[in-house]
């Protein structure tokens, strides 16, 4: 494939790259998050179309419109989300596609006999095919996805973090089919971030930044630290606001109680052990690959989830946080500003004002009626402050741009004084200008003794913003760097659990 | 997991909802019986299979766009719609009523492509899509017979509610055909798959190829055919058509009830019209049993709907094991 360009709105996710992978050749694709991996794999598989660019298979141009046209040319794809469907059988999801028919109807039992044959490919011997995908633990199913993948003979397979909830048993296994498949000569991508599955499967590498191909090189040529030197790049733009100096809060046993101290925090097996703490006044990061934990983290602190053990203590004192309202405490609750703010944030039909005042409704009513004028006096002055730019506060929130519409939920939760501010990715998809503004913003609440928890998928983010940074890495803090260690290279370097180190 | 269940485990485990269904029936059935005053006579069993098959069949229709996650609230119109209509074509000579069921049955997934068309090409949320055409098709019923009544070949219409031998229904008879003749083979075709596989997740399903556009057009086409042959049946039980809003309005909502009593998902997914007829039967069974108790008539309906609250709220169940909260709210 080559000069493919997709534009998602005004964000450029993928920038003329190309893509060229041999018959019989393991070619593993690598790059930070947001660097088009993703939508590269998507228009392979005709998921999404390209704005420009083109595909060619064995020489010949094709066009993919839908998932349904890459699997007729034998391009299958397992996903990084999973493409099962929950409430059928093994055997079903294994034959969805193309299920063996006699007289026009499924044949229930040549389609079991395939599934069966293409689990015991894989060496898997625990799974049923008539068990329904829902009760299978996530590893089980994403072999199960691997198998269907198999099932269907293909030409190019795409393997999309296809490993990443394997066990190690389970990935050798998976190898040794992948190794088999190549000396039949298949064509295999392979998207991991575990450096060492790439260093012991591919024979090729591609490295893609921002949208555009870097480099290509045959494997082994290029050591661990010398590829992720190629994935970070050099194009730097400073728009943080600096820093305050010193700590932001005296540490040890006579300075006042953290604001936040989680204490062996873990959930259903996604979050492991997490114990650390913020100060009033600091700005910690929660760095790492896409999806280790950080999100469910956030909303563990959130009172989202059910079923969390572990401790939590607010400004000293232990809370119990059953539910997102349980996060109001006295003296200054929680406030989660979420990943996806158009369905969890706001509620777009409705005004800018009322969005704004909906967390603080408590202190802004009384006995249970609004009172408009308070409300009125605090909606213009957070609107204000943010410099939320609409035509009105009547309007519907709908109607702004992403920047202003994330500056609405966190305006949201300022009006309520939280002595905590949880953030999930909050600068996703925002304009740099809004960036900025939103990053002083950061700093402001910081320094008037708020304790900020920041989750980024942007190092550049972590490294600006940051007094500290936790790295993630399977539901586990792995790594926490400080002040002048948070770089570029020692983040991406502890996201991919290896070893810090010095450019090589 | 314990251990490796057998075959016959995972099959039961799938059937499990059309198995409760079944024996709830026949629990409700055999007490009915026991308690009529005239037992297990030919006639009881034949008015009783009469009014059961009519939502079963009704039922059905409205399982198929459940399974795909879906809603058709036509299903009632349909039904009182081909029941004006059949009831000026089943008249005359016996080429003229088969060429009268013909055109009833058309009529039917006519309605059901016009249904699938707006769902699907027009992208329209399943529930309100279907409440318009729904009005729409009542008002053609109410086009087609102004006033109750219609010509109906009387020997047609006596067979097709009699009982072979006195003692097998006939309507019973044309359930268990359509059941054998488009239900069975349509679950074991691509199609068939592809409904399952879009309700439990649309996006895995087009993920993975699946034709989601044909296979939920075909769900409401089959829709209508079968909303028809319960049209058809009607127009011979009572010899006559109605445009009857009321009717339409109760078989609909009782459908929703039947395919939930049935095990079938209201997220699609899971379930099938061999559960939904059994739970279109318990539903009947419940109204023949308050008769036969001398349940004071006018509190029948709050009875009927306290039983249909609550089978609903079963297939809330597995809320109670979400982890995440957000998730209550997908």
């Amino acid at each position: 494939m080559e000069g493919i360009s997709k534009h998602y709105g005004g964000v450029r996710a993928l920038d003329g790259a190309g893509l060229r992978c041999a018959r019989g050749r393991i070619h593993a694709v690598l790059g930070e998050n947001g660097a088009g991996k993703s939508t590269l794999i998507k228009v392979l598989s005709g998921v999404v179309r390209p704005d420009a660019g083109r595909i060619e298979l064995d020489g010949a141009p094709v066009e993919l419109r839908r998932p349904a046209d890459a699997q007729r040319l034998g391009i299958v794809s397992v996903f990084q989300e999973l493409s099962l469907m929950p409430d059928l059988t093994v055997a079903d999801n294994i034959g969805i596609v193309d299920p063996p028919r006699r007289w026009g109807m499924i044949d229930a039992r040549a389609q079991r006999r395939r599934a069966e044959a293409a689990l015991a490919r894989l060496g898997v011997t625990d799974i049923h095919p008539l068990a329904p995908v829902r009760d299978l633990p996530l590893s089980r199913r994403q072999l199960v996805e691997i198998a269907k993948a198999l099932a269907r003979d293909p030409k190019l397979l795409i393997l999309d973090e296809a490993t990443s909830a394997l066990a190690a048993a389970d990935v050798a296994s998976v190898f040794g089919v992948l190794r088999a498949l190549r000396d039949q000569g298949l064509a295999i991508v392979f998207i991991s971030h575990r450096m060492h599955e790439i260093d012991e499967i591919a024979d090729d590498c591609s490295v893609f930044r921002n949208g555009r191909h870097v480099a290509s090189f045959a494997a082994g040529e290029r050591t661990p630290n010398q590829i992720i030197e190629m994935m970070i790049g050099r194009d730097y733009d400073s728009v943080f606001p600096p820093r305050p100096p010193g700590p932001a809060s005296p540490a040890g046993p006579d300075g006042p109680p953290p604001a936040l101290q989680v204490t062996r925090l873990s959930w259903a097996g996604r979050l492991r052990d997490i114990s650390f703490e913020v100060r009033p006044g600091e700005v910690v990061g929660l760095g790492g690959l896409d999806g280790q934990g950080q999100r469910e983290l956030l909303l563990a602190l959130f009172g989202a989830v059910t079923g969390v053990t572990g401790e939590i203590a607010v400004g000293g004192k232990r809370v119990v946080l059953s539910s997102p309202r349980a996060t109001r405490l006295p003296g200054g609750g929680i406030a989660l500003v979420p990943e996806d703010r158009k369905t969890e944030g706001l509620m777009l039909a409705m005004s800018v004002r009322d969005n704004l005042s909906f967390a603080a409704l408590d202190q802004l009513s009384r006995l249970g009626v609004i009172d408009r004028g308070a409300e009125q006096s605090a909606v213009a002055g957070v609107a204000e402050l943010l410099r939320i730019r609409s035509d009105g506060l009547d309007g519907p929130v709908a109607a702004l741009s992403g920047g202003n519409q994330q500056k609405v939920v966190i305006g949201k939760w300022l009006l309520t004084r939280p002595q905590i501010i949880l953030l999930a990715d909050p600068t996703r998809g925002i304009d740099v200008g809004t960036k900025q503004e939103l990053y002083q913003l950061l700093r402001r609440l910081a320094a008037e003794r708020a304790a900020l928890v920041l989750h980024s998928t942007d190092y550049a983010e972590l490294i600006g913003c940051c007094d500290r940074v936790l790295i993630l890495y399977d539901g586990a803090i792995v790594r926490e760097l400080e002040g002048s260690a948070i770089t570029e290279h020692n983040i991406v370097a502890a996201a991919h659990n290896l070893p810090a180190g010095e450019p090589a | 997991m314990t251990g490796r269940r057998s075959d016959l485990g995972y099959w039961l485990a799938a059937q499990r909802g059309p198995l409760a269904a079944a024996a709830l029936f026949a629990a409700m059935f055999a007490l009915f019986v026991a308690k009529h005053p005239a037992g297990l006579s030919g006639s009881v069993v034949n008015t009783a299979a009469n009014k059961g098959v009519l939502l079963a069949l009704v039922a059905m229709a409205q399982t198929l766009p459940v399974l795909t996650s879906g809603l058709d609230l036509s299903v009632g119109s349909v039904f009182v719609m081909t029941n004006c209509l059949a009831s000026t074509t089943l008249a005359g000579t016996p080429v003229q009523i088969g060429l009268g069921i013909a055109a009833v049955l058309g009529a039917g997934i006519a309605c059901g492509a016009i249904n699938g068309l707006v769902v699907v090409v027009g992208r329209l949320q399943p529930i309100i899509a279907t409440l318009a055409t729904g009005a729409i098709y009542q008002g053609i019923a109410l086009w087609l017979r102004p006033a109750p009544g219609g010509d109906v070949h009387e020997g047609f219409a006596d067979f097709m509610t009699s009982s072979l031998h006195d003692a097998v229904p006939v309507s019973l008879l044309i359930l268990i055909a359509t059941v054998v003749v488009i239900w069975l083979p349509y679950r074991r075709t691509a199609l068939g798959r592809a409904a399952y596989a879009i309700g439990s997740s649309e996006q895995a399903a087009y993920m993975s190829g699946v034709p989601v556009a044909r296979a939920k057009f075909a769900t409401y086409v089959l829709a209508g055919l079968f909303a028809a042959v319960a049209g058809l049946l009607l127009t011979c039980v009572t010899e006559s058509g109605e445009a009857n809003a009321l009717l339409a309005g109760s078989y609909t909502l009782s459908s929703i009830a039947a395919v939930v009593l049935g095990g079938t998902a209201l997220y699609g997914g899971a379930g099938g019209v061999i559960g939904t007829i059994f739970g279109a039967f318990v539903l009947r069974t419940i109204g023949d049993l308050l008769f036969v108790f001398d349940m004071d008539a006018l509190s029948q309906p709050l009875f009927l709907g306290v039983v249909l609250l609550v089978s609903v709220s079963l297939g809330s169940l597995r809320l109670l094991r979400v982890k995440r909260r957000l998730d209550l709210y997908r």
